[in-house]
């Protein structure tokens, strides 16, 4: 009775989660795969049919394969995806130079000042990343605060134009995805064992050498974990380039919600939403790895 | 040693200033008269206006009353299904077809949102196509992806709560006769309340937050907070935004308050009940 017990209670705790990621997770990317291969009409919903009965009888499969040629010879397409490319990956940088220092710096101080400084990096993830990217509007506009600083302080005499711009962009990222960056570095640095940098302080390493032969190998994990946190997901960004960006310059985002909403093109949507995907796959599959190994260790 | 310690230490404030002031700037400026936003009026500030007309605006008293039961419903949502998924991947060792459900719940943690929003629309539509349901997009349909983006957060934070612990405690219930049922509700459940409470709260984050998916599987007549806030700034800043930006910062900040001195309120109580034990054993 137990047994036959234990038996469906795993059945039914591993088989609800399963069944709903299986259906609003897997099968979506079936539909957008799907769909992307379609072509264009009007009709609600606006593409035609893969299969077909032609003649009542014979049941054709028609793969287009126009709207993946069509993003090749579009150049709008490719520099969207370069842009984002580039974007996600200076973003990226920037947040990996501001937080390893930071997350070295809470790894290193005194236990209770340690959760302190957590509570303050995680505290503003609390609070709407929408207003938060909305507030850089406020601070970087042409009559926004920093120039009215940098202007009364004169240090400037015209202002600056940084709304609308890469520089805008690159903030705007490297603000909302910091606490990402810095979590798993974090975890990381906190576990190192100190005594070897003692040993090699011991044996006449300089500092510098020290943490560059012993700490920064170390941390290549975390560095791996948090750089695909904020590379990964910055390259579909679309609220910050939005609020932030440029208007001569879309990211890829930002075209694929045009392409769906304005151009009412769901066919082009979807192939841009799978090559986003193809793009993205090897540094999908190595987040999942290093997931899976920090969950590991945890044992 | 001394000097790179000073490096570390000058960018993490750096960091925190950066962090902090964009927030501290809309708190100040949601108490200014001037509707140019960033320029300080200062004969008529500090003032209430801002709020008084957040306030009786019922566009966004409606969509943050949407925003609220959206997000406590698939808050608890995802923390059931997490919670399930979690426990299968931390104690039910290798099974078939682990792999994908463990692919399953760390993709959406960075799957741009875009992408997540386009295909869970395409699926909504296919299946009120063939099977009639959901009728049309709203409320139902962005509780729907919100569970879903929202249980895979649930479902890492439950994980490592519970590789975290070994499983001497449930295997020794399982010895004594306990069956699987009450060894979950009676020792897995209490272990891991921590994660799901924390679980719930990033959930309910996640979702009160998110504008791209909502966007995404809204229908017409059903916008959340986020949605309306986002139209609204897209025209440019607007003070009271600022103004329920303020609100959001004090409810977060007072709920932090609150819960560190319960976390300490909760240790003091430990202390002293291992050191009445301690006592009780002389």
């Amino acid at each position: 009775m137990a047994r036959f017990s234990t038996r469906v209670g795993r059945r039914v705790v591993l088989g609800i989660p399963s069944a709903w990621l299986i259906l609003l997770f897997l099968i979506p990317f079936i539909i957008v795969l799907k769909i992307s291969f379609s072509e264009i009409q009007l009709s609600m919903p606006p593409y035609a049919p893969l299969l077909q009965w032609v003649d009542g009888k014979l049941l054709t499969v028609k793969l287009n394969f126009g709207n993946y040629a069509f993003l090749f010879t579009d150049a709008l397409y490719i520099s969207s995806y370069l842009y984002s490319l580039k974007v996600a990956a200076v973003s990226t940088l920037f947040c990996l130079l501001l937080g390893y220092p930071m997350a070295y710096a809470i790894a290193r101080s005194n236990p209770t000042s340690r959760n302190v400084l957590l509570m303050l990096i995680v505290l503003p993830f609390w609070t709407s990343f929408l207003l938060r990217v909305y507030a850089w509007i406020g601070l970087l506009k042409n009559n926004g605060v920093i120039n009215n600083v940098l202007l009364s302080i004169g240090l400037i005499h015209q202002p600056l134009t940084m709304l609308q711009t890469d520089f805008a962009v690159y903030i705007g990222i490297v603000y909302s995805y910091l606490p990402f960056m810095i979590l798993p570095l974090y975890a990381n640095l906190e576990k190192h064992d100190l005594t070897l940098i003692e040993a090699a302080a011991d044996l006449g390493a300089t500092p510098f050498t020290a943490f560059r032969r012993i700490t920064l190998p170390q941390s290549l994990p975390g560095i791996i974990a948090g750089s695909l946190l904020v590379f990964i997901p910055a390259v579909g960004e679309y609220v910050i380039p939005s609020l932030l960006g440029r208007t001569d310059q879309l990211m890829i985002g930002r075209v694929l919600s045009d392409e769906f909403f304005e151009n009412r093109d769901w066919p082009i949507a979807s192939s841009v939403a799978i090559f986003m995907l193809l793009l993205l796959v090897v540094p999908i599959m190595l987040f999942q790895h290093s997931e899976r190994r920090t969950l590991e260790a945890g044992k | 040693m001394k000097s790179h310690g000073l490096f570390s230490r000058t960018l993490l404030v750096v960091g925190l200033v950066f962090l902090y002031v964009p927030i501290l700037s809309m708190v100040v400026f949601s108490f200014n008269n001037s509707r140019l936003v960033t320029v300080w009026d200062r004969a008529h500030s500090p003032t209430w206006k801002w709020y008084v007309e957040l306030m009786s605006n019922g566009q966004i008293l409606d969509a943050a009353w949407l925003s609220i039961k959206i997000a406590v419903i698939a808050a608890s949502g995802a923390v059931i299904l997490g919670t399930l998924a979690g426990v299968a991947l931390a104690r039910f060792g290798a099974f078939r077809g682990r792999a994908l459900l463990a692919g399953m719940t760390t993709a959406p943690l960075v799957m741009p949102e875009v992408i997540t929003g386009l295909s869970l629309l395409l699926l909504f539509v296919a299946m009120e196509q063939i099977i009639g349901w959901p009728q049309g997009r709203g409320a139902v349909t962005i509780t729907l992806a919100h569970i879903t983006f929202c249980m895979a957060y649930v479902t890492v934070v439950v994980q490592s709560r519970l590789v975290g612990f070994d499983e001497s405690l449930e295997e020794a219930a399982m010895d004594l006769g306990a069956r699987p049922a009450k060894v979950f509700f009676r020792i897995t459940l209490p272990l891991i309340v921590p994660a799901l409470v924390s679980g719930w709260l990033l959930a309910f984050t996640l979702s009160w937050d998110d504008v791209v998916i909502s966007q995404f599987v809204a229908g017409p007549g059903s916008s959340t907070l986020p949605m309306v806030i986002f139209s609204k700034v897209r025209l440019g800043v607007s003070p009271d935004v600022n103004a329920l930006a303020t609100i959001m910062v004090l409810i977060v900040a007072s709920g932090i308050v609150v819960s560190s001195i319960w976390m300490r309120y909760q240790n003091k109580r430990r202390e002293r009940d291992i050191q009445l034990a301690a006592s009780a054993n002389l």
